[in-house]
Parts: C-alpha cells; sequence; structure tokens
C-alpha cells in the first residue's frame, strides 16, 4: 500500500520552498459544543510546502483544514491565509475560499452537472471567466487528470478514482495557490488509490502548497517536505518526513507509526 | 498464505463462457404472466378475484353509459326518452343533456359569451407560455419572455381594460431595476433591494394611476364626441334589434311549445304498446297465480308467490299506465298488496273472483291490437329526431337569449354613457365646488357628530343635538354629491378612453374557468415563495427563521377554508379605507400563501435530504449563498422535492372548489345552481362525473408531467 506512490521517479526540479508566508495559524483553538477539538495551534505554512497531516481518528486533523477555508469557524487565535485574516466578514471568507482548493474525502461532486459543468461553474460564477475560456480552463485540467473523455459524463456514471481526480481538476480550474486535502483516498479502492495519488503526486511536481489529510505513509515519503502528528487536538510533533518515519521522538507517535505501518 | 495456495490449486479456467439466451418460460409475456398473476395460489384467488370485481363494477355501469341521452331539455324528457326505448327498469341511462344544456355555464360561470374567445385565448396562450418552462432542453430559453409577459397578457385577456395597462404594470419591474441600479453604488445590495421592492410599489400604486387617468382622459377628450355619436347611433340601432330579437324569440318558443305536443303525442302510443308488450307475459303469469289461489286449498308456500306478484307490477308502475290497462293493473296490484294471512285468504279469494274475469278481459285487450316492430321502431325513430329538433329549437332560443340580454346591456349602457358624457362639463366644472363646498361643511361640522359616518336612528338619535344631526345630513349629502360626479367623471373618461377590451368584473367570473385561474396563479406564485420559506426556515439568522417557521406554522395549522372566509371578510377590515380589493384576487393571495407553505414544508424536506458535502463544496468553491443555492442547492433539492411539490400543486387545484363557500362560482357552485332550476332538479351523477373528469384531466396531467420529470432527471443524473 504505502509503495503506491513510489514507483516512479519523482521530479524535485519546481518543488521550491520560498520564505513567503502562505499560512499562518496562531494559538488558534476550538469547540465543538464544550468539546476541545482543536488546542492552540500554532502551524506556519511557507509557499510552495507539501505538509502531511497525520493522526488518529478524532484528532482534529480535518478540523484542522477546514479551519482553513472556513468550513468550520475557530474560537480564539488567529488564521491568516495569504495575507488575509480569516474574520466573520464574508468578503473575506468568499476570497479566501476562491483561492484555496479543497478536495474531500467523498468528492462531493455535484451529481445534477456533467464533470464540464462541474469544472466550469466556479470559475465561471465566481471569476466571472466567460464560459468558453472557462471550458478550455477545465478541459486543460481534465486533461492533467488524464480524464478529457469524460467531460460530458455525470458524477454518477464515474469510479471513484475518477470522481476524485475530477474534484481535484475542479478545484484546480480556479487556479487556488493552495490545496487542501482532506482524507482524499480513504473511500477509494486500493486500485484507484494509486491514480489519485499520481495526480496528487504531479501536483506537487509542479510546486503546488498543499496540505494533505492522509494515512498514505508512502506518498508522505515520497512527496511531502514536513510530516505533522496531531492527537487529541494539538501537534505532537512534526518533522522531515525522513526523520518522522525514522526516528520519532514522542512515544505517541512511536506507537502511531507502529500500529499503521506494523500491518 | 500463498503455500497453502500453491497446493490446493487444482482448477484454472482457460476460457470464459460466453452469453446465453435465456430459457423460453423465463422471458416475455409467459414469464410476464408467469410471476405476475399466477405466481402461487394466493395470487391466482387474488387475480381471480380481481377481475370478478372490475368485470361487476364495469358490467354495472358500462349499461347506464350506453344508454346515453344528449337530446333532453329537463331531466322528465331524459326520464321519457328512457322509457319510450324501454330503459327505465334495468340500468337506465346517463342523462348528459344537462351538460350539453349547461356546458358554457359550468366552464366560464357567468362570463359574457362574447368573450369567451377572451377566456379560449387566455388557455391556449397558457399552454404557449407553460412550455418553455416544462421542457427547457427542447425549446430555447429566448421563449422564457413569453413566459415572463403571459401573466400580464392574462391578466388582461380576462379582465379587459386598456392595453397599456399591463404594459405599464410590467414597467413596474423596469421601474424597481432602475431604483436597484441607481441605489446600489450609493447604499451596496440591501438598499438596492430595498429601493427596488420601493420603487416598484411607488410606480405602482401613485404613478401608475396618475398615467393611466391621464391617458385615458387624453385620449377620451380626443374623441368625445365621436363616441358620443356612436353611442347615440347605438341607442336608435339597438331597440328595433332588440325588438327584432323577441319576435325571433316567440317564435321560436310557440314552436317549442308545438313540438312539445307533437312529442308526447308520439310518445304516448309507444309507451302503451311498450306496457302492453310487457303487460302479456306477466298477465299470463298473474292468471296462472290467481287460478291456484282459487281453485286450491290455502297452500301455504303459496302465500309468498302471491305477494310477489305485486313485485311482478312494479314495472307498470313506475311506466305511464296506458288508459285501458291503467286501472285494472292498479286494482289488481292493490288486491295483492295485502298480507294474507290463513285468516283473510277467504277475504282475498273472494275479491279476487271478480278480478279474475278482468284479467281475462285484460288478456284479450293485451293481445288485440299489437303495434308491429316496424312501426314501433319508426315511432321511437320519430320521437328521437323530434327530440333532437327540440333540443336544437333550445339552443337557439338560448343563444337568442344572451344576444337579447347582451343588447340590452350595450343599450343601457350607451343609456349611461351619453347621459355621462352630456352632463361631463358640467360635473367636470362643478367638481371643485362640490370639493370645496364638501370640505367645507365637513370642517365646520359640530364636533359632536365629526366622528360619525352615517347618521343614527332610532333611540341613537336622541344623543345628538337635532341642528346638529342636520348639518351631519348635509355634509354626508354634498359629499355623496361630490363622489357620484366623481365617479362619473372618471367612468366616462375610462368608458372613452379606453382602448382595448371591455372589462369583464370579477363577480362574472366562474366555472372551470374560475378554477383554472385560481390554481395556477396560486401554483406559479406558490413555488417560488415556498422556495424562499423553505431557505428561511432553514436560515441561521434568527428573526428570518422564527418569522419563517411562524408563517408557515400559522398558516398551515389552519383550514384553508377559514383562510378564504377571512379573506372574504376579515380582509377589509386590515386595509385602508375605501380600498376596494377584489375578491377573486383576495382568494387567489390566500390560496398562494396556503399553497406556500405546504410547499415550503416540502422543499424543506428536499433541503435536509441533501448531503452536507453538496453545501461545502459550494462553499469550498467560493461560491456565494445565493449563488450555492441556485447553482448547487436547490436544482437537487427540488429534483427530490418534485413527487411533494405536485402532489401540493394538485391538491391546490382541487382545494379551488373550496372558494364556492364564500360565494364565488366554481364547477361545483354551478352544479348547485343548475340543480336548483326546475329543468334539472333531482340530477346529480351525471354533472358531478363530468366536474370530476375535469379536474381528473388536469390533475393526471400534472402528475404524469411530474413522472417524466423525475424519469428524465433520474437519467440526467444516473
Amino acid at each position: 500500500m504505502a509503495d503506491a506512490a513510489t514507483d516512479r521517479e519523482i521530479d524535485h526540479s519546481q518543488m521550491k520552498i520560498s520564505d513567503e508566508v502562505a499560512i499562518q495559524v496562531t494559538s488558534m483553538n476550538k469547540w465543538f459544543g464544550t468539546f476541545h477539538v482543536l488546542r492552540d495551534i500554532n502551524l506556519t505554512v511557507y509557499r510552495g510546502e507539501r505538509i502531511v497531516i497525520c493522526g488518529p481518528s478524532g484528532s482534529g486533523k480535518s478540523t484542522l483544514i477546514r479551519c482553513i477555508n472556513r468550513l468550520e469557524e475557530h474560537q480564539a487565535g488567529t488564521i491568516i491565509v495569504d495575507g488575509t485574516e480569516l474574520s466573520s466578514d464574508l468578503k473575506n471568507i468568499d476570497k479566501i475560499r476562491s483561492e484555496v482548493g479543497m478536495c474531500f474525502q467523498h468528492f462531493n461532486l455535484f451529481p445534477h452537472l456533467t464533470i464540464l459543468e462541474n469544472c466550469t461553474l466556479a470559475p465561471i460564477w465566481v471569476r466571472k471567466t466567460p464560459k468558453k475560456e472557462a471550458e478550455e480552463i477545465a478541459m486543460h485540467f481534465l486533461q492533467k487528470v488524464k480524464i478529457p473523455e469524460q467531460a460530458n459524463k455525470y458524477p454518477g456514471q464515474l469510479s471513484g478514482g475518477q470522481q476524485q481526480r475530477v474534484a481535484i481538476a475542479r478545484s484546480l480550474c480556479m487556479k487556488p495557490r493552495i490545496m487542501l486535502f482532506d482524507e482524499p483516498t480513504s473511500a477509494l479502492d486500493p486500485e484507484m488509490i494509486k491514480e489519485v495519488l499520481d495526480t496528487m503526486i504531479q501536483l506537487a511536481e509542479e510546486g503546488m502548497t498543499m496540505l494533505c489529510v492522509t494515512h498514505e505513509m508512502g506518498f508522505a515519503q515520497a512527496v511531502a517536505n514536513r510530516v505533522i502528528f496531531m492527537d487529541q487536538g494539538q501537534i505532537v510533533e512534526q518533522n522531515e518526513p525522513r526523520e518522522f518515519f525514522n526516528n520519532p521522538q514522542s512515544d505517541r507517535t512511536k506507537l502511531f507509526l507502529s500500529q499503521i505501518l506494523g500491518h | 498464505m500463498s503455500e497453502i495456495h500453491a497446493h490446493t490449486t487444482l482448477y484454472v479456467r482457460d476460457t470464459m463462457i460466453d452469453q446465453q439466451v435465456p430459457p423460453l418460460t423465463q422471458k416475455g409475456a409467459v414469464k410476464w404472466v408467469r410471476e405476475n398473476l399466477v405466481s402461487s395460489w394466493l395470487n391466482i384467488v387474488l387475480t381471480v378475484l380481481s377481475i370478478a370485481a372490475v368485470w361487476y363494477i364495469i358490467s354495472h355501469l358500462a349499461p347506464w353509459f350506453l344508454n346515453s341521452i344528449w337530446n333532453a331539455g329537463s331531466l322528465t324528457e331524459c326520464r321519457e326518452i328512457l322509457a319510450a326505448h324501454s330503459l327505465v327498469g334495468e340500468a337506465g341511462g346517463a342523462c348528459w343533456g344537462v351538460i350539453r344544456d349547461r356546458w358554457t355555464q359550468l366552464m366560464f360561470g357567468f362570463y359574457p359569451p362574447e368573450f369567451y374567445w377572451r377566456s379560449i385565448l387566455a388557455l391556449v396562450l397558457l399552454f404557449v407560455a407553460l412550455l418553455p418552462v416544462l421542457f427547457p432542453q427542447q425549446i430555447s430559453s429566448r421563449f422564457y419572455i413569453l413566459s415572463a409577459i403571459y401573466p400580464f397578457v392574462m391578466v388582461w385577456l380576462l379582465w379587459g381594460g386598456s392595453f397599456w395597462t399591463p404594459v405599464l404594470t410590467m414597467a413596474g419591474f423596469g421601474a424597481g431595476y432602475l431604483a436597484y441600479r441607481i441605489a446600489f453604488p450609493v447604499g451596496g445590495a440591501i438598499a438596492a433591494t430595498v429601493a427596488a421592492i420601493l420603487g416598484t410599489l411607488l410606480w405602482w400604486i401613485v404613478a401608475m394611476p396618475l398615467i393611466n387617468d391621464t391617458l385615458h382622459r387624453v385620449v377620451a377628450e380626443s374623441r368625445m364626441q365621436e363616441t358620443r355619436a356612436e353611442r347615440v347611433l347605438l341607442q336608435e340601432t339597438l331597440p328595433p334589434q332588440i325588438a327584432e330579437i323577441d319576435a325571433v324569440r316567440t317564435a321560436i318558443t310557440a314552436e317549442i311549445n308545438e313540438t312539445v305536443t307533437r312529442k308526447n303525442d308520439i310518445l304516448r302510443p309507444i309507451l302503451a304498446e311498450q306496457m302492453r308488450r310487457s303487460a302479456v307475459p306477466l298477465l299470463a303469469e298473474v292468471s296462472d297465480l290467481f287460478a291456484n289461489l282459487s281453485d286450491q286449498s290455502p297452500a301455504p308456500d303459496l302465500v309468498p308467490a302471491i305477494i310477489s306478484a305485486k313485485r311482478l307490477f312494479l314495472p307498470f308502475a313506475t311506466e305511464r299506465a296506458s288508459e285501458s290497462l291503467a286501472p285494472l293493473l292498479t286494482e289488481i296490484k292493490a288486491t295483492v298488496a295485502v298480507n294474507i294471512t290463513p285468516d283473510n285468504l277467504a277475504d282475498v279469494q273472494a275479491s279476487i273472483a271478480p278480478l279474475k274475469a278482468q284479467i281475462v278481459e285484460a288478456q284479450t285487450i293485451a293481445d288485440a291490437d299489437p303495434m308491429p316492430d316496424a312501426s314501433l321502431a319508426a315511432a321511437q325513430a320519430e320521437f328521437d329526431s323530434v327530440m333532437q329538433h327540440l333540443t336544437r329549437l333550445r339552443e337557439s332560443l338560448t343563444a337568442l337569449g344572451a344576444d337579447h340580454f347582451r343588447l340590452s346591456e350595450q343599450k343601457r349602457a350607451a343609456d349611461g354613457l351619453v347621459r355621462n358624457i352630456d352632463t361631463l362639463t358640467q360635473n367636470v366644472a362643478n367638481l371643485p365646488d362640490l370639493r370645496a363646498t364638501a370640505e367645507e361643511a365637513r370642517a365646520n361640522l359640530p364636533e359632536s357628530v365629526a366622528l360619525l359616518e352615517a347618521v343614527p336612528s332610532g333611540g341613537a338619535r336622541s344623543a345628538y343635538e337635532a341642528a346638529d344631526l342636520t348639518a351631519l345630513q348635509s355634509v354626508l349629502n354634498a359629499e355623496q354629491g361630490l363622489i357620484t360626479a366623481d365617479v362619473a367623471v372618471r367612468s366616462t373618461y375610462n368608458e372613452v378612453g379606453r382602448i382595448g377590451l371591455q372589462p369583464v368584473p370579477s363577480s362574472a367570473f366562474g366555472g372551470f374557468q374560475l378554477s383554472l385561474i385560481i390554481g395556477i396563479t396560486g401554483i406559479v406564485m406558490s413555488l417560488p415563495l415556498g422556495i424562499l420559506l423553505a431557505l428561511g426556515r432553514q436560515s441561521n439568522l434568527f428573526i428570518i427563521n422564527k418569522v419563517s417557521v411562524g408563517f408557515i406554522e400559522i398558516i398551515r395549522g389552519v383550514p384553508l377554508i377559514v383562510w378564504l372566509l377571512t379573506a372574504q371578510f376579515l380582509l377589509n377590515y386590515f386595509l385602508p379605507p375605501g380600498t376596494t380589493f377584489d375578491l377573486v384576487l383576495r382568494v387567489i393571495i390566500m390560496v398562494t400563501l396556503f399553497a406556500s407553505a405546504y410547499i415550503a414544508e416540502v422543499v424543506r424536506g428536499g433541503l435536509a435530504a441533501l448531503p452536507s458535502g453538496q453545501y461545502e463544496a459550494a462553499d469550498a468553491l467560493g461560491l456565494d449563498y445565493w449563488r450555492s443555492m441556485r447553482l448547487i442547492v436547490l436544482p437537487q433539492a427540488l429534483k427530490i422535492s418534485i413527487p411533494g411539490i405536485v402532489n401540493t400543486f394538485i391538491g391546490l387545484f382541487k382545494d379551488t372548489t373550496l372558494v364556492l363557500f364564500i360565494g364565488l362560482y366554481d364547477p361545483l357552485g354551478l352544479a348547485g345552481t343548475i340543480r336548483a332550476s326546475t329543468d334539472w332538479n333531482g340530477i346529480y351523477w351525471e354533472l358531478f362525473i363530468f366536474i370530476g373528469v375535469l379536474f381528473f384531466i388536469f390533475c393526471f396531467s400534472m402528475g404524469r408531467y411530474s413522472k417524466y420529470l423525475e424519469n428524465k432527471l433520474q437519467r440526467e443524473n444516473r
């Protein structure tokens, strides 16, 4: 399983990490009711970084990246995305959301629209791109995720892996500067995981800033420049992948790694 | 694991099997019958029982439908026709004569017949306007413009008035848009929306009546004398026309009376012959029965047979007895009707003894003068043709009556208009004086009576000074005079200055037309309102949420009939005094609000059924609330809600019959009117079947369209 992503050479030429801060999370806290789900999160993401967030279920990793595009509201601390601070100002939120792409575990394609319409919808209505141009962009990205021939089908007619690749293409059509992945391969058959990971690797090779919640450790080792381990709503450990896997510092990390790699 | 496999793998498939056809009994009609009709013993029994039940129902209803009578002007005539064809006893027949006689009324209510074309055109245009909405894929979206202007065209066609009224009404939206564009740079989206609504309302309430009146006055003044001349001409030409029609009506009435007599003359021998024919076998039977009764000692098992002889004569009793047989048969019936017991048997026998002779006599009469089959058939054919002729005569009489009414109305209107035109200058000149007088008098009114709207009568008078009451009376008179003059001027301008269709008052609306107007307007307006309410109910904004919930629950929790009665009686209390507000419009508003509450709940179900991932994906792409609702959420939620929405629509459409309780004449209300007339007193099946079929056609079509839409969307999204 872990080897799925590493059967080809990764091209590192464009994976450059700049000094520019893409995301700045400072002492962020979040509660669901009285449950303290995120505790004092501090995280700085530089442009070009590829970060994998892992951790046991319920550790708050999905909630963390959902806070970054305000699908969840944080209650304390600050989140600054691309220099814009997330607040309750709707204009700021929409601006950030159109700059930050997101892929979901269950794809969340719009079943009543064709693949092409799924991809052109946001550019046309949010970016005000002319329809024709939007379709060209969409076809470009569908080409990139290798399913241009499915453009006129409906999502229900596609396999899970194809749907997830469409979801990635849909996000890319907005030309985002940051991509968030929320367990993009967890709902897929093993045969399909690879095609999605290949797409993500390709994205990483082009220098996209990525935050991935995933358990694909092969992907983390091959592509990530930083792995963050979360537990009980806190960042327990973060390190570059080789160190993280070979030389974990905290006991909790060791236990976690032994459980997911040992089977 | 792999080691175990290495030793147990004994079989590897090297060729794959091709597809093959299923066995004969597993496909086609045989399979269908086997699986659906006779799959088990229980199923077989149910199949047989169902077929028997269907057959039972059809066999009882079919003769009634097959014996349909169309050429009858009253229920009595219907029965005569059935009797002439000896169809009374068994299933009887459907008397559709009532539909032929009154179908225009059932369709259009009291809408003037000369304007039926407007109503029909409105209906045809409705379908044209609906096409782009119902079949968006087949028809270019450019035709949506037809759908958008249709409501205004419909109102204009049905209610009449000058052609610029719908145009001015539409311009209200233009005014709203202009206000939006002006306010947007200044105050942002919310202020602009408020400005748009205010702009539209301002246009409709202030600007439009002003422009409307001015246009009417300008046009009226330009052709006042022409119009007067036309109407004067009408005043001269109409009376002779009316007299002519009256003469024709008198002639036709005479012909009808004559034809009725002729019809009765033909009918009498036919009925007598039919009675004779049915009497022959019966008389023989009765005679046998009596023979037994008088010759033998009383056998107890004979008693019920004698009693049942009474039943043998029952068909006779319901037909018109001919002179010769009727008294005799009545007597026999009376005698046999006595309950026979061993005690009174002797009496019965005694009284029957003379009857025996009479029965023999009756048999002689019955056998004596038989009408040959050919003559009977000829007589029946003649009777039918006379009935047909009679029905046609009645129809032309009805048409003439309508003409007479129309011309009389025109004459009356012409009289009124000429009078108004003649007094117009005077009235216009008087208006300022009248107004000043009325205002002055009102201002000088003693304080004690200043707030009164009428002069009190009876005991209440004593509370006021007599002089004060006199002053009040004069004020009221002055105001009355002012209003009369004002109305005369206004109506003159409106009438002379109108370029367009003659107005039809709402009170003339009725029949299925009224159901359609209320139903369709309600349907079209309740859907957007219901969607907004559903979104409001889902909203996180406290006030909007609670207002929506309150509205839905209150509207839904009170019966529609209560809302309709509210519309009829109470709504005026909440409106500024002096506003007249069309009853049909009030009903439409109430029906719309009522249906929208239901639609809101149905749509809410659809919204709730949508996975939250759809909302999140829309948000994550940066779509704002309205766009994500319009593009992502509603298309899917509405698709889920289609069956419920159409269900609500069908319910709404049928609920329009409730307007009969507030004095509007929908088809059911008219059925009551028709049944109250002397001609059709006692008829019900035919009327209600007809009305039911009318409603069924529309409701069923809606249901089928919903099915089509569901299938189409299902296909698309698979």
